[in-house]
């Protein structure tokens, strides 16, 4: 905009890169540090084959989160707009898959064979179908009125639509847990004594599939070319003949994609959900986006996989009455050390 | 009706709330002589829910500081309201026996109040100083953490807080002096060392305490500060220019808005004499913001309207509601519907699970339909309005061309 605010940016990320921005990120590499120190010597204490266990289950996690992540990401980068509905959307793919389950005739205690993976990819496909639809219709009902509204008004809304979903789900399912059916095989393979489920090898190759998948998609892709440039400068995207409501509308489907994607996944591998997940699970893959660098689908991936790591471990070797406590430690520690996330990217200003 | 238009029309420079803080004031007077005739002398029990909803109507005043003044979300607000509470149940309680600290803290009411005050605006500084330095929005989902987090340290910390119970038998706030009257069923008199145990007397300290804080929450709006946020929540860039430290300005709003909560805080857990972490979740924070929406950003009497009409829906109509819809389903002869069946819970429940969903529906559709709330402030409008209607313009240049 102004010539004034970009000297003031300027004179901002110079001082981020410059003498201060160094320190801070020395007082970052502490920090981690320390918690590494921390955690090296509990898991010398507690031997190898828990330590194997925690990873699997770990990589597993992260691969669910990186997945929600990507989502908030996505919208951020096009529209800056911090979409609280889109966690609720991923509670709303666990439910929905949930349903579909019984429908399409995959029961809990049925051999899981050849024909159960069509089945299941119906779900899937269904889930992550629905949830894009859901979210369109979030962002056509919501957000787009109040895209020339201050940066307040689709905030707002936000945290409206995502109060609305959880109470339609509440209403769906009441307030406790939700069973989900437990379908997939429970065979695994040891290693070093630690028991790698078929569960976390499934769970870890459909997020790389989906996430390589969408960097493909964005990378390659005319409507990710056109996603790419709406997030650059909408008004220039606009001159050059970008269907600004349609790219945007898309990012918001491709999102929810996932998200349903990775509702079915947290699903079947958690076997529970309940209705207010996508509130705590949505702060926890916003965390993931941050820490990644917010705008930046790798980043997303990365932030993702890290923070259900961290998560998986300090559940393993700390006090998980304490875990939630601890990501929103990283998140405040990520933006004073380094607000652009590991990977540096900036966060688009306008 | 008439002369009513040309009331409003006559001073356009008059200011509207003139009207709505007097009738706010009459009705804030005139309201338990009102309850004590409509119920027949048993009006203890209403009087001790408006001191309650006093409470809410102490916290929208805050929020809308933060939210409506500065145009900063905060989605963590009962975190501070929390760290009121419990700065009161440490400070004047027998709790500090049962910590590490083996020793009881018998402070009071009117001290703590200040502390609490203090504490919270520092948490609030702690928090938003990182933040604020980037985006607004990043403030937001911070808060949200924020609010989350709160209540689990609460709750985990159980060697400090007793978790999960709560901490319980808090000190009765005290007046040095109070006069007595036939209105509390007594001679008149001077009592001294009062203890603020009646309904009554609460509700008139509530309403005192109310008084102060409007007066200096809109003295504060009409400042230089005042108007700084102003120009921040307007254009950040602008405002910066023409010199406004904006950092500070925020965060100045951000943690006076904290100091509220914390003050808020105190006076609710005096009141209950019980803390406990299940009353501060997100859906604390949610219903005050739904009431800082509803009422109109921005507008002191217009969130004071907001925080009862809401406090009026969620804690007297909807907890009735459950018992009328039963009542109505059976005498249309839909009895079935009571039971519950599958995933319908009968009718009671259902309606009881419906209010996140009516919150979060009023939030959408007041943003869409009416953003400047039912009372608006009158700048806080036109800038709402500006944003919707900003593509008729686009529509009027090319009809201009053509």
């Amino acid at each position: 905009m102004g010539t004034i605010g970009e000297a003031v940016r300027r004179r901002r990320s110079d001082l981020r890169t410059g003498l201060m921005g160094r320190a801070l990120d020395i007082g970052l590499i502490v920090v981690v540090a320390g918690f590494l120190i921390l955690l090296t010597t509990r898991v010398i204490d507690h031997g190898p084959s828990y330590f194997l266990q925690i990873l699997a289950f770990a990589i597993a996690n992260g691969g669910i989160y990186a997945l929600i992540a990507l989502g908030y990401t996505m919208v951020y980068g096009i529209i800056e707009l911090i979409n609280f509905a889109h966690g609720d959307v991923f509670a709303f793919g666990t439910f929905l898959s949930a349903s579909l389950l019984p429908i399409v005739g995959l029961n809990e205690g049925e051999p899981f064979v050849l024909g159960s993976v069509f089945l299941l990819l119906v779900v899937f496909l269904v889930t992550m179908l629905v949830c894009g639809v859901l979210n369109v219709t979030i962002e056509r009902v919501a957000y787009r009125p109040l895209r020339h509204a201050p940066r307040l008004a689709p905030l707002i809304t936000a945290v409206g639509m995502s109060f609305f979903l959880e109470g339609a789900l509440f209403l769906w399912k009441g307030p406790s847990n939700v069973h989900y059916p437990n379908i997939l095989p429970s065979a695994g393979f040891e290693i070093f004594g630690a028991t790698i489920g078929a569960k976390e090898l499934i769970v870890i190759a459909v997020s790389i599939i989906l996430v390589i998948a969408l960097a493909l998609f964005v990378d390659r892709s005319r409507l990710g070319k056109a996603m790419r440039a709406t997030a650059q400068d909408r008004d220039a995207a606009q001159l050059m003949g970008i269907d600004i409501d349609q790219t945007i509308a898309a990012t918001f489907f491709i999102g929810a994609l996932l998200a349903g994607a990775g509702g079915t996944m947290f699903g079947l591998y958690y076997g529970t959900s309940v209705f207010d997940l996508g509130f705590s699970a949505g702060l926890v893959a916003f965390t993931a986006a941050v820490f990644g660098g917010i705008g930046n689908i790798y980043g997303a991936a990365i932030g993702g996989l890290v923070i259900g790591m961290i998560q998986s471990f300090w559940d393993g070797y700390f006090d998980s009455a304490w875990t939630q406590v601890i990501i929103f430690v990283i998140l405040i520690l990520v933006l004073v050390f380094r607000p652009t996330g590991i990977l540096g990217m900036r966060v688009p200003e306008k | 009706m008439t002369s009513l238009r040309q009331f409003w029309q006559s001073g356009p420079r008059r200011d509207p709330n003139t009207i709505a803080y007097t009738v706010l004031l009459v009705a804030a007077i005139s309201f338990p002589v009102l309850a004590q005739v409509a119920t027949g002398g048993n009006s203890s029990f209403i009087i001790s829910v408006a001191g309650d909803a006093g409470v809410y109507v102490l916290l929208t005043i805050g929020l809308n500081v933060v939210v409506g003044f500065a145009g900063l979300l905060d989605l963590g607000y009962a975190a501070f309201f929390a760290i009121g509470a419990y700065t009161y149940a440490f400070l004047a309680s027998d709790h500090g026996v049962v910590t590490p600290l083996h020793e009881a803290i018998h402070l009071p009411f009117w001290i703590v109040l200040l502390i609490a005050m203090f504490i919270a605006a520092s948490f609030g500084v702690l928090l938003g100083a990182p933040t604020l330095r980037l985006r607004g929005d990043y403030l937001a989902i911070v808060t949200l953490g924020f609010g989350e987090i709160v209540p689990r340290v609460f709750k985990n910390a159980a060697t400090w807080t007793s978790g999960v119970n709560g901490i319980s038998a808090l000190d009765i706030p005290s007046l040095p002096l109070w006069i007595q009257g036939p209105w509390a069923g007594a001679p008149f008199g001077i009592v001294r060392d009062f203890k603020i145990i009646e309904p009554l007397a609460y509700y008139v300290v509530m309403v005192i305490l109310l008084i102060i804080c409007v007066i200096l929450v809109r003295n504060l709006h009409r400042s230089r500060l005042g108007r700084a946020w102003m120009a921040v929540r307007e254009d950040e860039v602008a405002a910066a220019a023409m010199g406004v430290n904006t950092v500070a300005v925020k965060l100045l709003a951000f943690s006076i808005g904290a100091a509220f909560s914390g003050f808020a805080g105190t006076y609710y857990g005096a009141k209950l004499s019980l803390v406990s972490p299940e009353n501060f979740g997100f859906a604390v924070s949610i219903t005050i913001l739904v009431m800082v929406v509803l009422g109109g950003m921005g507008n002191i009497p217009g969130v004071i309207t907001g925080s009862l009409l809401i406090y009026g829906v969620i804690f007297i109509f909807l907890p009735q509601l459950p018992e009328y819809a039963t009542g109505f389903v059976t005498s249309v002869g839909l009895g079935d519907l009571t039971r519950s069946n599958g995933d319908f819970p009968g009718i009671a429940e259902f309606i009881s699970r419906l209010k996140f969903l009516v919150f979060g529906f009023i939030l959408v559709l007041v943003m869409l339909v009416r953003p400047q709330g039912l009372l608006p402030s009158r700048e806080r409008e036109q800038e709402l309005q500006k944003g919707t209607h900003e593509d008729t313009t686009i529509v009027d240049v090319n009809a201009e061309t053509a």
